[in-house]
């Protein structure tokens, strides 16, 4: 077995050993996931936005490794009292430089949690029934990448069915 | 470099801890002092000659080194101290045997698809070489499909490269049967097993089985990292695929590294000293330790039970529980195991083995593995036992999928 030796930023670390914001938000007003198990890393993002679009509480449940616990912890931060509209303008590189760094390969994490975020902005306002200008009408790289490894959890999960892979 | 100073932050914040109990044998294991001891003399004052050369230190190391080839041959039941060559670690001795083997013969290579990357990825790059390869397939516990072994092997065949015990899932293969198989479908086929996982763990004999090329691991047996070793039946072509000055061993250039040599000696004469004892020790380790952590729920155990296993793996998948956060948790604990996470490895794929037995990816992202050894205690198990179900717990109430 290959490992290598994950250079995780003491941020990171912190965050996985006392993440915030962490659990499943009952009354919340929206939420939406990102990632499958299959791939090895989901997140579930919850936000409370009051009349005038602020985000005034945001909350994550994670299956992942440390660095996707430690993304969606701070981005639930970073959101918190933002107008959905500067919510959406926050990148992954933004969440990265923020938890000190991520590893080349741990990159996705942070993708994948500005991918959920900015789903549940999305849904927020299809359920309004309107769109604002400032959000895209195609797809940011962010929510691409999310659906790109939902896509191919999908495959896994139909080649192993084929394969006749036995539980 | 911006790397190290990473994780030399990450060491600070981790900090000490009370108790550590390192079950990451499989990755690299701490040296016994009683190795050490034996060790150190050939370091400083004893031997340190190169065994080439016509003075008193290279005739003693030529001496130490035959001695320790003889020892270790005899352990395995083949002929002669020539038959051994010591190699710089795993998987040089796997390469040796692979890629020495197939030299200018074109050919088909047969593994099995649950092999360790030892063999696996040398095997890779000839298949881009354009050499044929067969991966036959495993069962659900990773026992080789004898059937499908019987039809990959055909006359272009030139080599069949498998390991005798599954490194990540403790699976004893019918390894005579494999070379009677290969052997009634192809007798001039080279057969080479990995024993990295076997030597010291389970008993067997070169000739007995029949095999022509054997890999043995020191640090899986606790000797120091750094130095293996391929059997090479004599009268199996093999060639070099280092080149350099020629010395004691044809088919390994170099400075014997002695000091290396005389651990693996030394861990292989205390792991056959009282070798029925070491065995049920490490399997009485090990069935506690997996018993222990199949009682949390959500679990799966990964490869066969009982006589059919390894006595020191335990492999466990824990459902809801992502692998690498896992061992960070545990870590904290000092309680070191690895993953077959994605997460883990840089190329984010989950273990290649576990996906052979047909795991689903999500079972595999949890999968622990853990070997035991001599050296652990059954309050070292209960320790980890203790760690393991609130560490389990912790992560498993961050993640979303138990509802879905």
């Amino acid at each position: 077995m290959s490992r290598s030796p994950l250079p995780y930023s003491r941020k990171i670390l912190e965050l996985f050993r006392n993440p915030k914001n962490l659990g499943r938000m009952e009354d919340a007003t929206v939420s939406a996931t990102a990632g499958s198990p299959a791939c090895g890393d989901m997140i579930a993002f919850y936000l409370k936005i009051d009349e005038n679009t602020v985000i005034t509480r945001a909350s994550f449940e994670s299956y992942g490794c440390a660095a996707n616990i430690a993304t969606a912890s701070m981005l639930t931060e970073m959101v918190e009292g933002k107008k959905l509209e500067e919510a959406w303008r926050i990148g992954w590189k933004d969440v990265a430089n923020e938890v000190g760094g991520l590893p080349a390969v741990k990159f996705h994490c942070g993708v994948l949690a500005v991918g959920a975020l900015r789903r549940a902005i999305r849904e927020f306002f299809r359920r309004k029934g309107f769109k604002p200008e400032w959000m895209p009408e195609k797809e940011t790289f962010e929510e691409k990448q999310a659906l790109e490894e939902e896509e191919l959890s999908k495959i896994i999960s139909q080649r192993l069915t084929l394969g006749g892979g036995e539980k | 470099m911006e790397h190290l100073n990473d994780v030399r932050n990450l060491i600070k914040y981790h900090g000490q801890v009370e108790r550590e109990v390192y079950l990451d044998l499989e990755n690299s294991t701490p040296l016994p002092s009683e190795v050490l001891q034996e060790m150190l003399p050939y370091f400083t004052s004893k031997a340190y000659g190169n065994p080439t050369l016509t003075h008193k230190q290279g005739w003693e190391a030529y001496e130490t080194i035959m001695d320790a080839a003889g020892f270790i041959t005899r352990l395995i039941g083949g002929s002669s101290a020539e038959e051994l060559c010591f190699t710089s670690g795993e998987a040089e001795a796997n390469s040796l045997a692979i890629f020495g083997t197939v030299g200018k013969k074109n050919g088909r290579i047969v593994v099995s698809a649950a092999d360790p990357l030892n063999i696996l990825l040398p095997v890779e790059k000839l298949e881009k070489k354009g050499f044929e390869v067969v991966r036959v397939p495993v069962d659900p516990e990773g026992f080789i499909n004898l059937e499908a072994l019987a039809k990959a092997v055909n006359k272009n065949t030139v080599l069949v490269s498998t390991s005798m015990v599954n490194n990540e899932i403790g699976t004893i293969q019918p390894f005579r049967e494999i070379v009677k198989t290969v052997r009634e479908a192809n007798p001039d086929v080279t057969i080479h097993m990995d024993a990295s996982d076997a030597y010291g763990r389970i008993s067997f004999n070169v000739k007995d089985i029949d095999v022509d090329l054997l890999s043995l691991s020191s640090y899986k047996i606790m000797g120091p990292r750094g130095v293996a070793a391929l059997y090479v039946k004599s009268g199996v072509e093999v060639e070099r695929i280092i080149e350099g000055p020629i010395g004691t061993q044809a088919l390994w250039p170099g400075v014997e590294n002695t000091p290396l040599i005389v651990g693996f000696k030394k861990a292989s004469e205390l792991a056959f000293k009282d070798f029925d004892g070491n065995v049920s020790r490490m399997r009485k380790l090990r069935d506690m330790l997996m018993k222990g952590l199949l009682s949390i729920e959500d679990t799966l155990l990964n490869g066969p039970v009982g006589d059919k296993r390894a006595p020191d793996n335990v492999n466990i998948s824990f459902l809801h529980c992502e692998g690498e956060a896992l061992t960070i948790e545990l870590s904290f604990k000092g309680v070191y195991v690895s993953s077959g996470s994605a997460c883990t490895r840089r190329i984010l794929q989950p273990s290649h083995v576990l996906t052979a037995i047909g795991r689903e990816y999500e079972a595999a992202h949890g999968s622990i593995l853990m070997k035991v050894s001599r050296y652990h205690s059954s309050e070292d198990i209960k320790y980890v036992l203790e760690c393991f179900k609130p560490a389990v717990e912790r992560i498993r109430a961050m993640s979303p999928t138990r509802r879905i």
